[in-house]
């Protein structure tokens, strides 16, 4: 049996950590992808600039740097305005910002980006008479958005949304520099305390293996479903 | 009956694409029962006729009157729109439209094809659209496709399960673009059977067609096309037997 040094329970909570962090990001980036997909797509030219701004800028600056800048920008930022809301107001208050908060904001933001692009293809490639037919048939918007563009741009894009969930997952390494105990940050201090990093980073490795698989196992069932009614012979 | 609204009257429509102006001012009107065909060469402004008559395409100029609700227009900066959207959407409820390329949605069952307007725009219970679903795919011959995806069938069955879902929506008027150019000849003969029962039911109808004898043998009323204008309209009779233009003969003529 490997020894975990007592290690064991820290690295379980610190891949929980990981876990919700992955998720959570990811539910934030997939709002924020739907919102910048629908923005460029869109015929309003502020929102489209405020779109391509928004991936320009993500796609640029390295992830790392983003994550610093938003998380000490952030605090920054923060008191800022209560400081100001202090002076003027005589209101005190003092709003930490939250590494964990932070780190999922962050890496929300980042993927948010990459998954507009990959929605937007999808949202494309989904055939203009199926919508028509939708809003000939009376269907508002939101109903015509609900009940056709968005199961039919689903088949085109969970290959796209795969790839930048296996990317996301990975990225949230990333978040043990601004403080946030994951399992990679564990893995580290153990690996320093006891001298045997090999052991403990075999055990992350095999962690992220193992959530990678699962998830795969998950898009190609997700992938099946909305394949459903399209191109299967009788 | 004096007291029943007209299902659709139609009056000046104008549509311009860019600088060019495709619909020079058309009229039609649909009394309850009619079958009005729309012939003319490909480009005349047909299609873009029938789109304008549900609002698929904005027309420029005109009204229209769905079963006596006159619908509401607005300027705005960017040419006229509707004023009222859930007008728009109550009226296309009224007026169901068949369309060349079927458009059945690809990732639903012919049932829930059929049933899906009535229950989501119409908010009919689902056990009775469902009902009525199975009755109308009957009348169609597709009783046995009810689980099939649109993918599985022939064009022919997936045109004839676009009808079912058009008369799911019970419509005052139903509107048909070329349902039959996109199919193989040896389909067309199953969705006309379908489309002459309608007719022969007293279903109100617009249709665009290449055929002819349907035409002929059904329509209410002809009128001919040409580049946005009417240029002869009338009984069958009148329009396809005895044309007056040179025009309409031409076309007419058959070709080898
Ligand atoms: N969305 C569009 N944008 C620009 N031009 C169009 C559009 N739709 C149709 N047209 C033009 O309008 C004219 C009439 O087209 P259409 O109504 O499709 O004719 P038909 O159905 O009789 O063949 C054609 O010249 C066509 O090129
Ligand atoms: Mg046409």
């Amino acid at each position: 049996m490997i020894d975990l040094h007592g290690y064991g329970p820290r690295l379980a909570e610190g891949a929980l950590i990981t876990i919700e962090l992955a998720v959570l990001s990811l539910v934030l980036a997939i709002l924020l992808g739907l919102a910048t997909a629908s923005a460029k797509m869109s015929r309003n030219w502020v929102l489209h600039r405020v779109a391509t701004l928004y991936t320009t800028i993500i796609r640029g600056v390295p992830d790392l740097v983003l994550m610093m800048l938003l998380f000490f920008g952030g605090q920054i930022g923060i008191n800022m305005i209560t400081d100001m809301l202090y002076d003027r107001f005589g209101v005190d208050i003092f709003i930490n910002v939250n590494e964990f908060i932070a780190g999922v904001v962050t890496i929300g933001l980042i993927f948010g980006a990459y998954m507009g692009e990959t929605f937007r293809g999808a949202f494309m490639a989904v055939d203009a008479g199926q919508i028509e037919a939708g809003r000939a048939y009376g269907m508002n918007h939101w109903l015509v958005f609900r009940r056709i563009r968005f199961p039919q741009m689903m088949r085109h894009a969970i290959p796209g949304l795969s790839n930048n969930w296996m990317v996301l997952l990975k990225t949230t390494a990333l978040v043990s520099v601004i403080g946030l105990t994951d399992m990679v940050r564990v893995a580290s201090e153990a690996s320093k305390a006891t001298r045997e990093p090999f052991t403990f980073m075999i055990i992350v490795a095999v962690i992220y293996l193992l959530i990678a698989s699962l998830s795969e196992w998950g898009f190609a069932r997700l992938q099946k479903r909305y394949d459903v009614g399209y191109g299967e012979a009788d | 009956m004096a007291d029943t609204p007209i299902p659709l009257e139609v009056r000046n429509i104008k549509k311009r694409f860019g600088d060019t102006e495709v619909l020079k001012g058309l009229s039609l009107t649909a009394q309850k029962g009619d079958v009005i065909t729309l012939i003319g060469a490909s480009g005349s402004g047909k299609s873009t006729f029938l789109r304008c008559m549900n609002l698929l395409e904005q027309p420029d100029e005109g009204e229209l009157v769905v079963h006596g609700e006159q619908i509401l227009f607005k300027e705005t900066s960017k040419g006229r729109e509707p004023a009222d959207w859930k007008q728009v959407v109550r009226m296309r409820a009224k007026l169901s439209m068949v369309f060349q390329g079927f458009n059945l949605w690809a990732h639903m069952t012919l049932l829930e094809n059929v049933i899906e307007a009535p229950v989501h725009v119409l908010g009919k219970p689902k056990k009775e659209a469902i009902a009525h679903a199975r009755e109308l795919l009957e009348r169609v011959g597709l009783s046995a496709r009810a689980d099939a995806y649109p993918a599985q069938m022939s064009g022919g069955q997936q045109q004839r399960g676009a009808i079912a879902r058009a008369l799911a929506m019970d419509p005052e008027v139903m509107l048909f673009d070329e349902p039959t150019s996109a199919l193989d000849p040896e389909l067309v003969g199953d969705v006309l059977k379908v489309m002459r029962d309608l007719a022969a039911e007293g279903r109100t109808m617009i249709v665009v067609t290449h055929e002819m004898a349907f035409a002929r043998d059904v329509s209410s009323q002809v009128i001919y096309l040409h580049e946005g204008r009417v240029e002869e309209a009338g009984a069958p009779a009148d329009v396809l037997e005895n044309p007056r233009s040179e025009r309409l003969k031409q076309f007419l003529a058959p070709k080898h």
